[in-house]
């Protein structure tokens, strides 16, 4: 019941200070111009008579980009809107006459979760959702296995979530901000150096991007929704950003699930455990 | 034996360290039922610490604290108690009647029974116009009055005010007085932390002192008008020997030119003092007996060097 209530507040709190109504309006702006540039590519098309066969890569590659947008901002809006919420109440005061009722911190930990995490998955459902419909509704085209992809970024917000989360019972929400920015920096790098490994032969480039991804696995995941949605044909081609030549496998995905798990036990142990 | 029943709050050898700093030392006190206890001190002496530790928002270093019969920070218990924090904070997007209801639904309270109860509340801490406002739009009085709200939401046995009429005009300092007599009348115990020693003077039955962390002295003030009273006494022909002997009453004295100020437990003794005086020769012309306010009980144990 207590995760309930507590969950219940933080959605409230979302909508009462316009945090839902804001990254919804970002999120209709994103999915406007998206739509706007993918109808001025179609109609170049149109006016080329372009073939057909390369109309839908073209549309193809930028739906992906128009999903990768989505994922970057999904992570960001995940780390903006969470950051607070543990280290902030904490820091006002304002926990204490929570803390005080009879419900275990455990309970109000896992109610802000539930709560961050349904909004995520409203956002994510409705501007990745939306995107998919203004590419299919304009130029005809679908990502492959689109459902998969949508579940693999809400895992990777979900992950970032809760990493915010684990910090925010340790340190100031800025600290908090700049920690969990930084290991996102290090997850985004580390995905990169990997993919330029497919280019250089490096094997020492893909090692690093291994431990990037076990630093943060954030990255990793996105690169294998990337990797699930894209075309056969520009996943055969290395030279796009998103041409997986080094595909995070599925053990890593599952390892980006235990990390989410165990930062979740640390985060509600140390809530538990700290002075408030 | 089991003192639940009589005692409210036992606590026994609490300790809490930060880093290197010893915050509280050596707490043991116990608090009885039914009653208001002031919990008093300099700054930085521990009270908050003491109190967050009793809530179980801090964790204990060492010893023992049982907090109506359960250790401190049991869930459960929680139910039975109240608490206001040193200015309190809470979501500023929340109306009063919103903020009360939230606090109520934690506390388990049957929404029918919240239907009813909230109103009452505002009411009582003369809220009931700005029930729709935000807290945003709040002073710092009003936010210690809907503070005060949602500690009683509950109707708790055991409540917790860390500095309740801080930011209050005298109005709202009367308010809260009442307010914590009502609870004492329905039975409750009430732990007050405050600074202002008229205000628990006037209202608390007992009190302790504490310093760098200790309880180092503690007094019924119920039997405070009984237990110090200080005289005043302008004479001439003073002598030496005539201050000497009014140690036979129980009293410490010191003599000044013609102004001897000396002090007694009881003022039983006061017409014996007084024959006393004008038998040993001295001419008398003011014997002014003095209760010994909270303020000059607390300076004294204190130390002079100490402010609040």
């Amino acid at each position: 019941m207590g995760c309930w209530i507590m969950a219940g507040i933080t959605f409230r709190e979302a909508a009462k200070k316009k945090i839902l109504l804001t990254a919804l309006i970002a999120g209709a702006a994103f999915l406007a111009i998206f739509g706007v540039g993918l109808h001025f590519q179609i109609e170049d098309f149109s006016a080329r008579a372009t073939a057909p066969f390369i109309r839908y890569q073209v549309l193809s590659a930028m739906l992906m980009v128009g999903l990768y947008t989505v994922d970057l901002l999904s992570v960001v809006m995940t780390i903006l809107t969470s950051v607070d919420t543990l280290a902030g109440e904490i820091s006002s005061g304002t926990i204490q006459a929570i803390a005080t009722k009879p419900i275990a911190r455990w309970q109000i930990l896992i109610g802000k979760w539930m709560g961050f995490a349904g909004m995520v998955l409203g956002y994510v459902a409705l501007v990745f959702g939306g995107t998919i419909a203004v590419a299919y509704w304009l130029g005809g085209v679908t990502p492959e296995n689109p459902i998969r992809g949508a579940l693999l970024v809400l895992l990777e917000c979900l992950l970032v979530l809760t990493v915010t989360f684990m910090f925010g019972t340790w340190y100031s929400t800025l600290t908090n901000g700049v920690i969990v920015l930084g290991l996102c920096g290090v997850a985004f790098l580390g995905g990169w150096l990997e993919q330029m490994s497919g280019f250089t032969e490096s094997a020492r480039l893909v090692t690093l991007g291994i431990v990037s991804s076990l630093i943060m696995p954030s990255e990793a995941v996105w690169r294998r929704a990337a990797f699930e949605m894209q075309s056969p044909l520009a996943g055969s081609l290395q030279f796009t950003p998103f041409a997986n030549v080094s595909v995070p496998s599925w053990t890593m995905i599952g390892y980006a699930g235990f990390y989410l798990v165990v930062a979740l036990a640390i985060a509600v142990y140390h809530f538990h455990a700290r002075d408030l | 034996m089991d003192h639940s029943d009589r005692f409210a709050i036992q606590t026994k050898s609490l300790r809490k360290v930060y880093g290197n700093k010893v915050a509280v030392r050596n707490l043991s006190l116990t608090v009885p039922r039914g009653s208001i206890f002031g919990f008093l001190g300099p700054n930085g002496a521990g009270k908050s610490t003491s109190v967050k530790m009793l809530l179980g928002l801090v964790k204990p270093a060492g010893g023992t604290a049982l907090v109506l019969g359960a250790p401190a920070g049991d869930v459960e218990v929680r139910r039975k108690i109240g608490f206001l924090p040193e200015d309190f904070q809470f979501y500023k997007w929340l109306t009063a009647v919103e903020l009360l209801h939230l606090h109520g639904r934690l506390c388990g309270v049957p929404r029918a029974k919240l239907r009813a109860r909230v109103p009452a509340l505002l009411d009582l801490v003369a809220l009931t116009p700005h029930r729709d406002k935000r807290l945003q739009g709040f002073s710092k009085g009003m936010l210690q009055r809907i503070g005060l709200a949602q500690a009683l939401i509950h109707e708790p046995e055991l409540i917790f005010l860390d500095e309740p009429t801080s930011g209050l005009d005298p109005m709202g300092r009367r308010l809260v007085r009442d307010i914590i007599r009502a609870q004492r009348e329905r039975g409750a115990t009430v732990f007050l932390n405050s600074h202002l020693l008229s205000e628990v003077e006037i209202t608390c039955d007992n009190v302790a002192f504490l310093k760098d962390g200790e309880v180092i002295a503690s007094r019924d003030l119920r039997a405070m008008p009984e237990d110090e009273i200080r005289v005043v006494v302008c004479a001439r022909k003073i002598s030496a020997e005539i201050v000497a002997g009014l140690s036979k009453f129980g009293a410490s004295a010191s003599l000044e030119g013609e102004q001897l100020i000396f002090t007694v437990r009881s003022a039983e003794v006061l017409p014996d003092a007084l024959r006393h005086l004008v038998a040993a020769g001295a001419d008398v012309y003011q014997f002014t007996p003095e209760r010994v306010s909270l303020e000059d009980l607390f300076v004294r144990i204190m130390g002079e060097d100490r402010g609040l």
